[in-house]
C-alpha cells in the first residue's frame, strides 16, 4: 500500500525516521482504493434476526456461544463485539418501534487502528477490508485506545499469544469470489455487498425514492474520513449507536501535524543546545579572562602602592638618615663650640 | 560521610518487613499474571484496553523521572555548576525510573517477548507509540551511561570511568533531544482519540502540554527527593552535597515557578483554541479547575513565594503538590477523562490486582534506589575520584 509516507526515525547522533508503507503524515488527502469493496447496512430492512450474528460465527470458525441465536433476548441489553464476537445486533428503541442495528468493523479508508499500530499490523487492503496481522502484534492495545468506534478486542485471557480480533470483512471469501458470511445469509437484503462506489449510489437512490423512509445522510460516506460499511436509516443515527460527532477528518490526521513536528525537534535541539553550551562556555571564559584581568590590576596596583610605600619610606629613612647625620653634625659643631668656648674661658681665667 | 552501612544496623525494621510483604504478593501476582493471561489480574475491557499500569506506571513513571534530563541540562548546558552535586542522585532516579517502567510494560504487553519489534522488525513510524518506544530506548541507555560512572567508580575501573565520562555532554544534548520527544509524544498518544477523550482535556497541544509539564515534574522530584535524603540519608551525604542542597532546592524552586506559571497559561490556551469555555460550567469543568488551579496555579505560587523568601521547607511542600498535580493530569487523561462518554457501567476502576503489581513495581523500584544510594558514591564523591568532575 502506497499512500502515505512519513519519515521518522531519529538519524546520526541519533536516530532517523525510517519510510514506512503502512501509513499516515503525509499532505494528501485518502478518498479509497478506487475498486475496492464495502458493504451496505439499510436499518429500515433489519428484523433483528441475529442470521448474520450466526453466518459470523459459522465461517470465521468462532468458539460456540452461551446463548443461541435464535434466542433474541440478548438483544434487551446493549452489547459490544467480543474476542469471539465480530458481529453484533443491537435493538433500538426510536419512537415506538424498535429499530436494529448491526455493529462490525466499518473498515475506515483511512484506518486509526492501522495509524496507530507500532508495528503495522494493521494494513488496509485493496479490497477494502482492514485486516490484522496477529504474527506482528505486540499486543499493546493502542488500536482499541485509537478506534473511533469501539471495534477491535483483545484475547485478555490468553498468556501467551493473545490476539487482537474483528471483524475481517471476510476478506479470504471475498478474494474466493464469496459473498462475506453475513450479507450471504441476511433473509432480508438489509446487508447488501458491493463496490464502495456502487454502494454509494444505491443508498442515494433509495433516499431519493423514499424521501419519507429515510434520512438523507448515508453514514461512513465521509465519517472519519469514510468508511466501507455504509448505513442508512429511517431513525437518527445518533439514535441507533452510530455517534454523529466524529467529523469528517481521518484519523491520521490528528496525529500528522505533531509528528511533523519531530524532524524540526531533531534538527533544532542540538544547534540550539550546542549554541548555549557555547554561550555558557564563552560566559565561563570571559569572566575567567575578566577575573583574571582583574586579578593582574590588582596586583599591579598592590605593587605600584607597594614601591610607592617603599619609595616614601626609602625616602623618610634618606631624610631621617640626612636628618641624624645634621643633628650629628650639628650637635658636633655644637659641642666643638662649646669646647672651644670652654677653652677661651679657661684660658682668660688663667691670664687674670 | 562513611559509606558503609553500619553492621549493628537491624534488618528487619517495620519499613522492610512491609517491603517483604510487598514483594511477596507481588510475585505471586505476576506468576498469575504472566500463566493465566492480562485478563486474570485486571479489570480491562474492550472498551478500557489501557489501566493503570500505562495511566501510571507508564505516564506518570516517564513524567517524574524528567529530573535527569533537567538537572544535567541546567549544570552541563547552561552551566548552573552550583547545582553540580543535584546531577547524580537525579541520574540514578531517572535511570531506575525508566528501567522501571520498560519492566512494567511487559506485564501490560500481551506479548511481552516482542517488545523490541517496533524498533527491529516491523516499524511503524506513524504511531506516536513508535516515537514513544524509540526514544525511550535509546534515552534508557543514555541514562544507563550517564549513571555507569557510580559503578565504575566503586569497581575502581578508571578507564572505564574516564570513557563514559567523557560523553558527559554528547550525552546531555542527546538526552534533551530524546525527553523533549518522548515526554511530548506521551501526550501525542491521546490524539488520535479526539471522540473519546473530554475536550477540556483533548487539545491540540497536548504533545507540547506533557512536554512542559515535564520540566517542573522533573524539577520537583530533585527537590523531594533530595529533602527526603536529606532527612533519611543525611549520614550518606558529603559536605559538598550538603552545602550545595538549599540552593538546589531554592534554584529548582524558582525554575519550577517560571515552568509552571508558563503551564497554567498553556492551559487556557488550549482551552480557548477550541472554545471550550462553556464545558467550566459542568461537573468535568470544576474537576479541571482543580487540577489546573490546585495542582498548577497553587504549587506555582508557592514555589514563588519559597524562592523569594528562601523558604526550603516551603519549596518541599510545593514540590509534593507539583508532582501529585502531574499524577492527577496523566490519569485524567489517561482513566478519569478518557472514555468519558461512556455509561457508567461500562467505565473503568482498576481491580486491586492492577494496584498491587504497580505498588509492587514501585516497591522494588524504591528497594533498588535504596541499594544504590547507600552503596554507591551518589551522594557523595569517591575518595578516589575526587576534583574528577
Amino acid at each position: 500500500m502506497k499512500r502515505r509516507k512519513f519519515i521518522g526515525m531519529l538519524a546520526g547522533a541519533g536516530a532517523c525516521l525510517a519510510a514506512s508503507s503502512a501509513s499516515a503524515g503525509g499532505t494528501h488527502h485518502f478518498t479509497g482504493y478506487p475498486e475496492s469493496f464495502g458493504v451496505l447496512f439499510d436499518s429500515t430492512k433489519c428484523i433483528g434476526c441475529r442470521k448474520c450474528e450466526a453466518a459470523c460465527n459459522k465461517v470465521n470458525e468462532l468458539p460456540a456461544q452461551p446463548v443461541p441465536f435464535d434466542d433474541l433476548t440478548v438483544m434487551d441489553k446493549r452489547r459490544r463485539t467480543h474476542h469471539d464476537t465480530f458481529t453484533v445486533v443491537n435493538k433500538y428503541a426510536v419512537g415506538d418501534k424498535p429499530v436494529y442495528r448491526k455493529q462490525q468493523c466499518n473498515h475506515c479508508l483511512e484506518p486509526a487502528c492501522a495509524s496507530a499500530c507500532f508495528v503495522g499490523a494493521f494494513k488496509k487492503d485493496k479490497t477494502g477490508a482492514v485486516s490484522y496481522d496477529a504474527s506482528k502484534c505486540v499486543g499493546c492495545r493502542y488500536c482499541m485506545i485509537a478506534c473511533p468506534f469501539e471495534i477491535p478486542t483483545y484475547e485478555y485471557h490468553d498468556p501467551v499469544t493473545p490476539r487482537v480480533r474483528k471483524c475481517t470483512m471476510c476478506q479470504p471469501r471475498i478474494e474466493e469470489g464469496k459473498l462475506p458470511g453475513c450479507v450471504e445469509d441476511c433473509p432480508k437484503g438489509a446487508l447488501v455487498f458491493g463496490r464502495r462506489e456502487d454502494l454509494l449510489g444505491i443508498a442515494r437512490e433509495r433516499i431519493r425514492k423514499h424521501p419519507d423512509t429515510y434520512i438523507n445522510h448515508i453514514y461512513g460516506e465521509n465519517e472519519m474520513g469514510g468508511t466501507s460499511w455504509l448505513y442508512i436509516s429511517g431513525a437518527p443515527f445518533s439514535q441507533i449507536g452510530l455517534r454523529e460527532d466524529l467529523g469528517i477528518t481521518p484519523a491520521p490526521q490528528f496525529t500528522s501535524g505533531p509528528l511533523g513536528v519531530v524532524p524540526a525537534i531533531v534538527g533544532l535541539w542540538p544547534v540550539f543546545l550546542t549554541g548555549a553550551y557555547a554561550l555558557t562556555k564563552r560566559k565561563e571564559k570571559i569572566s575567567e579572562e575578566e577575573q583574571h584581568h582583574a586579578v593582574a590590576e590588582a596586583v599591579a596596583d598592590a605593587q605600584a602602592e607597594a614601591a610607592k610605600k617603599l619609595k616614601a619610606a626609602m625616602d623618610k629613612a634618606e631624610r631621617d638618615k640626612q636628618a641624624a647625620v645634621d643633628r650629628e653634625v650639628k650637635k658636633a659643631l655644637k659641642d666643638a663650640e662649646e669646647a672651644r668656648k670652654k677653652e677661651a674661658e679657661a684660658a682668660d681665667a688663667g691670664e687674670q | 560521610m562513611s559509606h558503609h552501612t553500619t553492621p549493628d544496623k537491624k534488618f528487619w525494621t517495620p519499613a522492610n518487613i512491609l517491603t517483604a510483604i510487598i514483594l511477596a504478593v507481588g510475585l505471586v501476582l505476576t506468576v498469575k499474571r504472566f500463566t493465566m493471561g492480562i485478563g486474570s489480574v485486571t479489570n480491562l475491557t474492550d472498551d478500557n484496553p489501557w489501566g493503570i499500569w500505562i495511566g501510571f506506571d507508564l505516564l506518570c513513571g516517564v513524567a517524574l523521572a524528567a529530573g535527569g534530563y533537567t538537572t544535567s541540562a541546567a549544570v552541563y548546558l547552561f552551566g548552573m555548576k552550583k547545582y553540580h552535586s543535584a546531577v547524580r542522585p537525579a541520574i540514578t532516579t531517572a535511570f531506575l525510573g525508566y528501567a522501571f517502567v520498560v519492566f512494567a510494560l511487559l506485564y501490560d504487553l500481551g506479548r511481552y517477548y516482542r517488545l523490541p519489534y517496533p524498533l527491529t522488525i516491523y516499524p511503524g513510524p506513524t504511531s506516536f507509540l513508535f516515537e514513544v518506544g524509540l526514544c525511550v530506548a535509546l534515552y534508557l541507555t543514555v541514562l544507563a551511561i550517564e549513571f555507569s560512572p557510580a559503578v565504575w567508580e566503586t569497581l575502581r575501573w578508571k578507564k572505564m570511568r574516564h570513557y563514559a565520562h567523557s560523553l558527559t555532554l554528547v550525552l546531555t544534548i542527546f538526552g534533551v533531544i530524546l525527553s523533549t520527544l518522548h515526554q511530548s509524544s506521551l501526550g501525542g498518544l491521546y490524539l488520535i482519540a479526539p471522540s473519546k477523550l473530554h475536550p477540556l482535556w483533548y487539545s491540540p497541544y497536548l504533545a507540547l502540554f506533557f512536554f512542559v509539564s515535564s520540566i517542573p515534574a522533573g524539577l520537583s522530584m530533585v527537590i523531594f527527593e533530595g529533602g527526603l535524603s536529606h532527612k533519611f540519608l543525611h549520614h550518606k551525604m558529603d559536605q559538598t552535597h550538603i552545602d550545595e542542597a538549599p540552593g538546589v532546592t531554592l534554584g529548582f524552586a524558582k525554575a519550577a515557578a517560571v515552568v509552571l506559571f508558563g503551564y497554567f497559561n498553556l492551559k487556557w490556551i488550549g482551552v480557548a483554541i477550541d472554545d471550550n469555555w462553556h464545558y467550566l460550567a459542568t461537573g468535568w469543568g470544576a474537576w479541571f479547575l482543580v487540577e489546573v488551579i490546585g495542582f498548577v496555579l497553587v504549587p506555582c505560587l508557592m514555589y514563588a513565594v519559597a524562592a523569594r523568601e528562601k523558604n526550603q521547607k516551603l519549596a518541599f511542600w510545593a514540590s509534593i503538590v507539583t508532582v501529585l498535580g502531574i499524577v492527577l493530569n496523566r490519569l485524567n487523561i489517561s482513566l478519569v477523562a478518557f472514555n468519558w462518554q461512556l455509561p457508567s457501567e461500562f467505565r473503568y476502576v482498576p481491580a486491586w490486582e492492577e494496584i498491587m503489581i504497580t505498588v509492587f513495581i514501585v516497591t522494588l523500584e524504591i528497594t533498588v534506589l535504596r541499594f544504590c544510594l547507600s552503596k554507591l558514591p551518589i551522594l557523595h564523591e569517591h575518595p578516589e575520584f575526587k576534583e574528577a568532575h
